[in-house]
């Protein structure tokens, strides 16, 4: 019964942010801080009490450490159906944690319509949190599509323009939401498709994730239907040709909304491939899956470089989110269980410390009023602590051993190895890159004569502790990231044997 | 025939309607009032509404060679009820500060909305002409009711012409049928379609001219181009009435003319130009829609584009196209009338303005009227189809047809058309948050929310998220239109 919850609480507490908005703007952000605060808690307490050694695989019945059914649509036989093991919690748990990061951190930024901005700032967590959880395909497709909205507003309304005036807040969000919405359409056909296919093959008209996993399907139409799912998550990734959106949204959206964004709204893809789209394609992803990873190495370079050449913080920040996701995307398609398991170390790793590097360049824009580089240089000296955390946040992203990043990195590397030697050892070098921009950041924005003088205000308590939390986190992962492999390891072990049995039929076909 | 006590019940919905006109007319004679005669007919559509339960006990029946009642026409009779309801209410918010006459533009709304019912149980060429000549005349005079308005006029004009000719049409399509098959009746021209002996071309040229008719009045691409001058140019609750039950009850008679008519749904050119009218119009509709800064025409494209969405669900005319095609009218008119309710209610035709329908004059004012914008960003977010408003399941259910069709270029369509689509829909819903300007000229009443017109406004707009989070019952609803 607990699994509902998870989502409404969220729901709810946005709804008494903005009713509560005319007494004030300190009232919502407590409650918006307490509602997150509520999700991360009871996502600490199932993981503390669940058993996560059920997982969905092929083949057995379907296991769940958590499950909760109840009709909706019993024309289309649409159930409320949620479904929680290992992945989705780490999952919810990165959302609960970066949701509260993200009220903190707008508590100075935000000042015009605090409860709205709360309001959309909570949906879109309850949003993602129902993604989490779907196991039923119209559920899934509904929350997907649903967390949308609150996104769009939220870099619409708050997001900043730029300078110049060429870039609007309101273009950036209009494409993104164009990006995705179009994208989930052809998921949405597809999922119709598969699920008329199965109501032809088996006479029973059903979008139950269960169900639909038990369908045999023709090759070429499990390779169509998988890409129609795959566009869909590719976008969100995003991979490369189709990820302009992400550095304008990046850049135009406040800093909570970059923190969603990167955190958790990109995760959701990755989700969705390890759920959905293998699971229920695993020929086609087989076959696929060389495609899939040359796509990856081609987006960790395009990335990388990219991101070199940025001027505007945020967009460097967002590209190098491009950069990392490659590194996901070689890690799920290469299907052995170490990559696998790296995939979910580098998923948390990299949504903790793109929220760190978010919030960073959000504080910096609260003393600086811009995010261009070429009016920065010479900080160390104008501003404590801010620097310095910088750098942690950035060896952090260009996976400094010690940090969670290189755990998850050498571990899909290490996977990835014996399958693709030739793709491993290219995307290594994007490790190299990734040095480049992020060692270029720091240097741009911190070294270097100074633009200005005089000092500028230090962290406060608050702006410190959501930043040292963050960095805890990453190194503890670092050092011990064991707690989390063994929460995830059954839903990857699922995953691998999807793909593996995949890959063997494939290899004895040929 | 005899007219038996059964069929009196079947016709029931249309007699009350027809009643309440009368009523009115004599009311209006006796003494102007603009709170009793609007009372009266809303009673009487209230009265019509509650005698379709009866009408739909009774089953499917012939009353009279014209027309035919059974659960599909109760269904959209109930439907066409509901949005002239809606839109004589709205037009009462609207008419407050009218400086003409006022209590007529009730008499023709309940004049229209009998053609409509006529049209719905239409089995027959002929009660098609009747039904839908006694719906759109009335309309001429609906549209340029605000004749000092030099749009209005010019809007009334517009439709009159292009009514007429798409009604000429109509008549020489209605002509060629029934010299090839000797009958007027859908059923036996449909059978005689399917005759080994007919001769073909004649036939499909006048079922083509019957459907080109009829997609003048839907305003399909290419027979569009009226639409966006009589959106702008009519009072806002007459647009609600004609993109809601007048092109309801149309399309009604498209759907019955297509399950009665293999023809129209068999392989051949008719059918690749009906694929074709499809395309056409959900992606000019978007693409026309894209740069307007006029609200009420960029509804007009809207509509159009949705009229395409609808045509892909009919055009399969099997397995779930019924329902969806019920399903989506519901959804498509519930959003419609939400929006154009809006538009009403901060409009007022006093000291000969126009309405406000500029997208500029909504800048910001969500800031201002919190609730009113709510429901325009419901029904914003309805007619681009996103989840947790009715849209969507509209959305889903012609996708659902599509895919199951197999009409992958349509369904193909239907995804472009979406995509497009959302950038307009987002700029409307995006400028009311804005910050607003210091320029006002139009604003919604303080207390609008306790008006009858803002009343139906927010109970429409709550009708639409629930039918979004809960269709189940109107998805049992939606199949008793199957037949």
């Amino acid at each position: 019964m607990l699994l509902p919850w998870l989502i409404l609480i969220p729901f709810i507490g946005g709804l008494l942010c903005f009713l509560t908005e005319k007494t004030g703007p300190l009232v919502p952000r407590w409650i918006a801080l307490f509602t997150m605060l509520l999700e991360l808690v009871l996502g600490l307490w199932l993981w503390a009490h669940g058993d996560y050694s059920l997982a969905p695989a092929p083949g057995a019945e379907t296991a769940w450490t958590a499950e909760f059914q109840m009709n909706w649509i019993p024309r289309f036989g649409i159930s409320l159906h949620f479904g929680l093991d290992g992945l989705s919690l780490l999952m919810i748990l990165l959302t609960g944690l970066l949701g509260v990061l993200a009220v903190t951190c707008s508590w100075r930024e935000v000042q015009r319509h605090v409860g709205f901005f709360h309001l959309n700032l909570l949906w879109i967590i309850g949003g993602v949190v129902g993604v989490f959880l779907a196991l039923d395909l119209f559920l899934f497709f509904f929350f997907w599509e649903m967390m949308l909205v609150p996104m769009y507003f939220l870099i619409a309304l708050w997001g900043h323009s730029s300078a110049d005036g060429k870039k609007s807040r309101i273009t950036a969000a209009t494409k993104f939401f164009i990006f995705t919405q179009a994208s989930g359409l052809i998921m949405l056909v597809a999922i119709v498709a598969l699920v008329l296919v199965n109501y032809g093959a088996t006479g029973v008209l059903t979008f139950d994730y269960e169900d639909l996993l038990q369908l045999q399907l023709d090759p070429k139409l499990e390779y169509l239907l998988m890409l129609g799912f795959f566009i869909a998550f590719a976008v969100k990734l995003p991979v490369v040709p189709l990820h302009s959106w992400l550095p304008d949204a990046h850049a135009q959206a406040p800093t909570a909304g970059s923190v969603d964004l990167a955190g958790i709204l990109l995760k959701t893809a990755a989700y969705g491939l390890l759920r959905f789209a293998i699971p229920l394609f695993p020929n086609a992803s087989a076959e696929f899956a060389p495609i899939a990873m040359w796509l990856g190495i081609i987006g960790i370079f395009y990335g990388a470089i990219l991101s070199f050449a940025q001027t505007d913080i945020k967009r460097l920040v967002a590209y190098s989110s491009v950069s990392h996701m490659g590194f996901v995307l070689i890690g799920i398609y290469s299907g052995s269980p170490q990559a696998l398991q790296g995939v979910v170390v580098q998923m948390i790793a990299h949504g903790l410390s793109a929220a760190g590097l978010f919030i960073l360049c959000g504080q910096l824009y609260e003393r600086m009023h811009t995010r261009d580089m070429r009016q920065m240089g010479g900080l160390w000296a104008r501003v404590p602590y801010l620097p310095a955390l910088s750098l942690f946040f950035a060896s952090a992203s260009l996976g400094l051993p010690g940090t969670g990043n290189f755990v998850g990195e050498f571990l899909i590397l290490l996977g990835a190895f014996p399958v693709v030697p030739m793709i491993t050892v290219i995307a290594t070098f994007g490790l190299v890159f990734a040095s480049v921009y992020s060692l270029i950041m720091i240097h741009r924005a911190y070294f270097g004569p100074a633009k200005a003088e005089g000092a500028l205000p230090g962290l406060n308590a608050r702006e410190l502790s959501m930043l040292l939390l963050l960095g805890v986190l990453l190194v503890l992962l670092g050092v011990y990231p064991q707690p989390v492999l063994d929460t995830s390891a059954a839903s990857m072990a699922g995953v691998q044997q999807w793909l593996g049995e995949a890959f063997s039929s494939l290899v004895s076909a040929r | 025939m005899t007219f038996t006590y059964e069929h009196f019940i079947a016709l029931l919905p249309i007699i009350i309607t027809g009643f309440t006109a009368v009523v009115v007319m004599l009311g209006i004679a006796w003494r102007r009032d603009h709170t009793i005669i609007p009372t009266l007919g809303v009673i009487g559509l209230n009265l019509a509404l509650l005698s379709c339960i009866p009408a739909l006990g009774v089953g499917a029946i012939d009353v009279t060679p014209l027309l035919r009642i059974d659960g599909f026409s109760c269904f959209y009779m109930a439907l066409i009820l509901i949005a002239t309801l809606a839109c004589m209410t709205l037009s009462h918010a609207y008419m407050e500060g009218y400086p003409g006459n006022r209590e007529e533009l009730y008499l023709l709304l309940l004049i229209s909305a009998t053609g409509g019912l006529v049209l719905v149980a239409a089995q027959n060429v002929a009660g098609l002409f009747i039904g839908l000549e006694l719906l759109s005349v009335p309309v001429y005079g609906l549209v340029a009711y605000s004749y000092f308005n030099r749009r209005s006029l010019e809007a009334g004009m517009k439709y009159l012409v292009l009514s007429a000719a798409g009604s000429a049409i109509l008549l020489f399509g209605m002509a060629l049928l029934y010299a090839q098959s000797g009958s007027l009746n859908f059923a036996d021209i449909g059978m005689q379609m399917d005759a080994p002996a007919s001769t073909g071309l004649l036939m499909e040229i006048g079922l083509g001219m019957l459907i080109v008719g009829l997609g003048f009045k839907l305003s399909l691409v290419p027979f569009h181009l009226w639409t966006p001058d009589v959106y702008e140019g009519s009072p806002a609750p007459v647009g609600a009435f004609l993109a809601t039950a007048s092109k309801v009850a149309v399309f009604a008679v498209l759907v019955r003319v297509f399950q009665t008519m293999p023809m129209a749904t068999e392989d051949g050119w008719l059918h690749d130009a009906i694929a074709f009218i499809a395309i056409a119009s959900m992606l000019v509709g978007n693409l026309l829609a894209l740069m307007q800064s006029n609200l009420k025409r960029l509804l007009g494209y809207s509509s159009i584009s949705h009229f395409g969405y609808l045509l892909v669900a009919v055009a399969s005319g099997e397995g779930l196209s019924m329902e969806a095609v019920a399903v989506y009218l519901v959804t498509y008119v519930f959003t419609s009338l939400g929006a154009f309710g809006v538009i009403t209610l901060m409009s007022s035709p006093s000291n000969g303005q126009r309405d406000a329908d500029a997208l500029f004059e909504y800048r910001g004012l969500f800031w201002r009227r919190p609730y009113l914008t709510a429901a325009l960003t419901v029904m914003m977010l309805s007619l681009a189809g996103i989840p947790l408003t009715a849209g969507f399941i509209g959305k889903f259910y012609v996708i659902t047809v599509g895919v199951e069709a197999g009409m992958w270029w349509q369904t193909a369509a239907i995804v472009l058309g979406s995509a497009i689509g959302l950038f307009y829909y987002l700029r409307v819903m995006v400028t009311l948050y804005l910050t607003e300007q210091g320029l006002q000229r139009h604003d919604a009443p303080m207390n609008w929310g306790q008006r009858a017109g803002g009343v139906m406004l927010i109970a429409i707009s709550i009708a639409t998220f629930i039918l979004g989070v809960y269709p189940q019952p109107l998805l049992q609803l939606a199949q008793l239109t199957v037949f």
